[in-house]
């Protein structure tokens, strides 16, 4: 049994490591848009509220142009995750074989919440010119669950991943007698989405937040900057002790549902009771410990409320069916980066409620600002380490204890993996680079605009005002008064 | 049940190739329509007419590749397995064309806007002839469980023609939208533009499938047959029908109707390539039965895809008519109260 293990893991096919660097890769880049894609239209959605509920011109401003920056960055989302569907197929297609019929159906509940989403969308960010006020806020006020929606089945669809149920296994290992509702509401499921939810809410509401702090921070205190900070932010804010209990409940969900996964998080390497808790530090090839800060019984203590609870070890299972520990470490790492800017942002989020309290305004320290600024980045940061801490703490299976990752990759040549991931590489720097030096232009222009230097730069003359589009020509050519019957409606 | 899902399957394939298709042959012309300044006013038209719906279009795709993994997951093994460079090569073509699309209309530059717009146009080019390769290597047989990727899969006449063919299919009906668009946004010279080019798609679309009919008839044989006779015939001889009423409709200058009976012959090409395969997935290697998933799951599939249909049925049908009523318009420089920047030439 050993052996056959053993074996196993030394016949790593030459092709796993670019098809996982692959995967890592792109996921990477769509996780970094998804926040935006799941909570950028709520937020919008509350200011575009504001807007029309008090006829506030700045208010409405500051939704328009955040729909604007939406048109462009849920384009990228829309063709960074059509490759990831094509990468089950391509990188992964052994999974997809096996497993497809059990776990794909909530990728089937993605796939019509994403429909719903695209439209929705659409008609919400080209409604501003024509659609009356209220109708076009109406239209766009189901896209929050759509996109709850899409979330609930990609999560469905990597929780299942965690911890795998809903089948039964024939003869030859197939699965047999799949049910549907058990593959699709896993023990992990629960845990991670609302973690994931609220994850995403919070990193939208401080990255939208933070440009406003940063513009604060240069001396544009007026209320157009105050009012971009304080409702992303009072959100974000709101949220960040939410998240704080529902990454502390995932992390118990883990410690009972995927044992070895929670070792790898925690590095610990025996089972035992009083188990410590190490601030980062490096794991060994002999188990022990390089580094890192020592806390005495802590880990015992918050898997289950008590210093006797007693923790199962790496080295429980074995050497093939665990991480190695580099894996360990680098789980390790990022579950402890995700957990260091969980309680920073819970200390920020708890100063801002403190001026609120007392003073009824937003706190004036440039400190505050500065942190404001940067919890942005920290919170995308943090959500690429809670994806590394899940992905990387299963390894080596990519379906928990019953299918490895060397089992489920393609057999396409290593040499081929490499160039492709060389050229996606290339391309999504590209892509990436030329959407944020879009956005910043679009800042720019704002800025100028809102500056009033821009009559001093020749401002556009009106006809001109749609550089592109149409929209030149007589107006009223647009609604085609010479409709023929049983035309294009 | 499983013979259900295969029809949902064929029906949103030949809903991607109606409405991707479209927004891939406007890519098309985007590419043919020449240098800046004699391309700039076909340009913002497909700029406009492309810019509300391209999102919503494109998710047909990734509701055909669920389909296929949830529903037949040996068969979504073998296609990826055997045809793994035109898919990746598709996917990267993809990637470009979203983003060369999306990056250029918020840009004011003119040699960063010809960088976006050749990356849309030329992979408007490229991601449906190999999408439609990878379709002509499956019908040809090709494709059969335990195939490795190998370029015999792929790079053959059948293949090749098919690719050429979709790239044809899409480049007509992408003409055949923008020729109404040009009159709804009141180009009106562009009508006869894009009229003309509606016809000589509709020429090479009429070309290829003539060379076709001897290319494949030994290397397809088991879908030429179901083409040539039987439901396959009836639904092929529809959309010539519906093909030459669009092309009398177009010269006749019938803005609506022909948009109708464009969509309507891709679509049901489509849908006799589905009757022609029958009863096979794979032909002749893997049929609809042997390769469905689990019952409990297709169960579960037919009524996801139920309720969905309720729910983006309608809002589809909004997006579409406010669309083709002129009410979605894009934000102007004006809107968002955007000023111009040094640079700026547009
Ligand atoms: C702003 C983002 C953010 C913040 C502040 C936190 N997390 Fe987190 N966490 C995520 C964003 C995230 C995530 C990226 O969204 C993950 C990845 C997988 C998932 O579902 O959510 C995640 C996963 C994740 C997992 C792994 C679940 C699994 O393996 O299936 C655990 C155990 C935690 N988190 C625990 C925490 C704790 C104890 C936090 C305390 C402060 C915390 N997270 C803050
Ligand atoms: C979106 C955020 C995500 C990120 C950043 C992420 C990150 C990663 C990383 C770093 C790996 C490589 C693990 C290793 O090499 O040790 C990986 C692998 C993988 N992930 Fe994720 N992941 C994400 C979400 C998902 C989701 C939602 C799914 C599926 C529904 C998924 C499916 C996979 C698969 C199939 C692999 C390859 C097999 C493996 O190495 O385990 N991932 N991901
Ligand atoms: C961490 C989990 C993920 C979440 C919550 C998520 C969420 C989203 C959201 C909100 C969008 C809309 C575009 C945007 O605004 O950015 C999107 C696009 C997309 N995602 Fe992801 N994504 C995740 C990971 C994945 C994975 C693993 C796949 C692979 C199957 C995937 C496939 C897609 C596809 C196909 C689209 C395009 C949909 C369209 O055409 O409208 N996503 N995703």
């Amino acid at each position: 049994m050993l052996s056959t293990a053993a074996l196993l893991a030394n016949s790593t096919p030459a092709q796993l490591l670019p098809a996982r660097e692959l995967m890592a890769f792109t996921l990477a880049s769509h996780i970094l848009l998804v926040p935006f894609g799941v909570a950028l239209p709520f937020i919008t959605l509350l200011m575009h509220h504001r807007a029309l509920r008090r006829d506030d011109p700045v208010a409405l401003t500051l939704a328009r142009r955040w729909s604007a920056v939406m048109a462009v960055q849920f384009a990228i989302g829309v063709i960074t995750g059509t490759v990831l569907s094509f990468e089950f197929g391509l990188l992964w297609p052994g999974m997809m074989g096996r497993w497809g019929d059990v776990f794909g159906l909530g990728f089937g509940v993605e796939a019509w919440a994403f429909f719903l989403e695209a439209v929705l969308i659409a008609i919400y960010l080209y409604g501003w010119r024509r659609l009356r006020p209220w109708t076009h806020f109406w239209l766009a006020v189901p896209l929050p669950p759509a996109a709850l929606m899409g979330a609930f089945g990609i999560i469905a669809a990597n929780s299942w991943m965690n911890t795998p149920q809903g089948f039964s296994l024939d003869a030859q290992g197939k699965p047999v007698h799949v049910d549907v509702q058990q593959a699709v509401f896993t023990p992990m499921f629960g845990p991670e989405y609302w973690h994931f939810v609220v994850a995403m809410l919070l990193t939208a509401g401080y990255v939208v937040a933070g440009v406003y702090a940063v513009g604060w921070l240069r001396g544009r205190r007026d209320r157009y900057h105050r009012l971009g900070f304080t409702v992303p932010f009072t959100v974000a804010a709101i949220l960040t002790p939410v998240q704080f209990m529902l990454g502390d409940s995932a992390a118990r969900a883990v410690f009972h549902k995927q044992p070895i996964k929670f070792a790898a998080m925690e590095i610990v390497w025996k089972t035992d009771t009083h188990v410590p808790e190490y601030m980062f530090g490096r794991l060994n090839s002999d188990g022990t410990l390089s580094g890192g800060l020592k806390i005495p019984q802590l880990d015992s203590i918050l898997a289950g409320f008590k210093p006797s609870t007693r923790v199962t070890g790496l080295t429980s299972v074995p050497a093939a069916d665990r991480p190695t520990v580099v894996q360990a470490t680098i789980a390790h790492w990022a579950f402890d980066i995700m957990v260091t800017v969980g309680s920073v942002l819970v200390l920020l989020a708890l100063w801002y409620a403190w001026c609120w309290w007392r003073h009824r305004d937003n706190p004036r320290s440039r400190w505050f600002y500065r942190c404001a600024a940067l919890a942005g980045a920290a919170c995308l940061v943090t959500v690429e380490c809670g994806w590394i801490t899940t992905e990387v703490g299963r390894q080596p299976w990519i379906v928990y204890n019953h299918m490895r990752v060397s089992e489920a990759v393609t057999s396409t040549r290593a040499g081929s993996l490499w160039a492709m991931l060389g050229i996606v590489m290339v391309v999504y720097v590209a892509v990436f680079g030329a959407f944020l030096a879009v956005v910043l232009k679009m800042r720019t222009r704002w800025r100028i605009a809102d500056e009033g230097s821009a009559a001093a730069r020749a401002a556009p003359p009106p006809e001109a005002d749609t550089p592109y589009g149409p929209r030149g020509e007589p107006a009223a050519a647009g609604a085609a008064p010479d409709h023929t019957p049983g035309g294009t409606s | 049940m499983a013979d259900f899902i295969a029809w949902v399957l064929v029906i949103a394939i030949a809903a991607y190739a109606c409405a991707g298709g479209t927004d891939y042959g406007a890519g098309l012309w985007d590419l043919l329509a020449g240098g800046a300044e004699r391309g700039k006013r076909p340009r913002r038209l497909i700029d406009h007419a492309m810019a509300p719906v391209w999102e919503a279009n494109n998710v047909w795709l990734i509701f055909v590749l669920v389909i296929m993994w949830t529903g037949f997951p040996t068969m979504f093994q073998a296609v990826f397995s055997a045809m793994w460079l035109p898919l990746a090569l598709a996917a990267a073509g993809l990637v470009l064309r979203g983003a060369g699309f999306a990056l250029r209309k918020p840009t004011r530059r003119l040699a960063q806007r010809r960088i976006y717009g050749a990356m849309f146009a030329v992979s408007s080019l490229v991601t449906p002839f190999f999408l439609g390769a990878v379709l002509g290597g499956i019908a040809s047989g090709r494709v059969k469980v335990g195939t490795t990727a190998s370029a015999h899969a792929w790079a053959n006449g059948t293949s090749v023609l098919t690719g050429l063919l979709a790239i044809a299919a899409t480049a007509f009906l992408g003409a055949v939208f923008l020729f109404s668009d040009a009159r709804r946004f009141g180009a009106h010279d562009l009508v006869d533009y894009f009229r003309l080019r509606a016809l000589i798609a509709f020429g090479a679309v009429v070309v290829l499938a003539l060379i076709g009919l001897p290319v494949t008839h030994d290397d397809a044989r088991y879908v030429w047959d179901g083409l040539t006779g039987g439901w396959g015939l009836l639904l092929i001889i529809l959309a010539a029908v519906c093909g030459l009423a669009t092309v009398l409709l177009v010269l006749r200058r019938s803005y609506g109707w022909s948009r109708y009976t464009s969509v309507a012959s891709v679509a049901l090409v489509v849908g006799a390539w589905g009757f022609a395969q029958r009863p096979y997935l794979l032909p002749t290697s893997l049929t609809v039965a042997e390769a469905a998933g689990a019952a409990h799951t297709l169960r579960w599939l037919v009524i996801v895809t139920g309720i969905a249909i309720v729910l983006v049925g309608p809002a589809l049908v909004l997006l579409y008519r406010l669309d083709t009523l002129g009410e979605l318009e894009e934000l102007t420089a004006a809107d968002t109260g955007a000023a111009r920047t040094p640079g700026d030439n547009l």
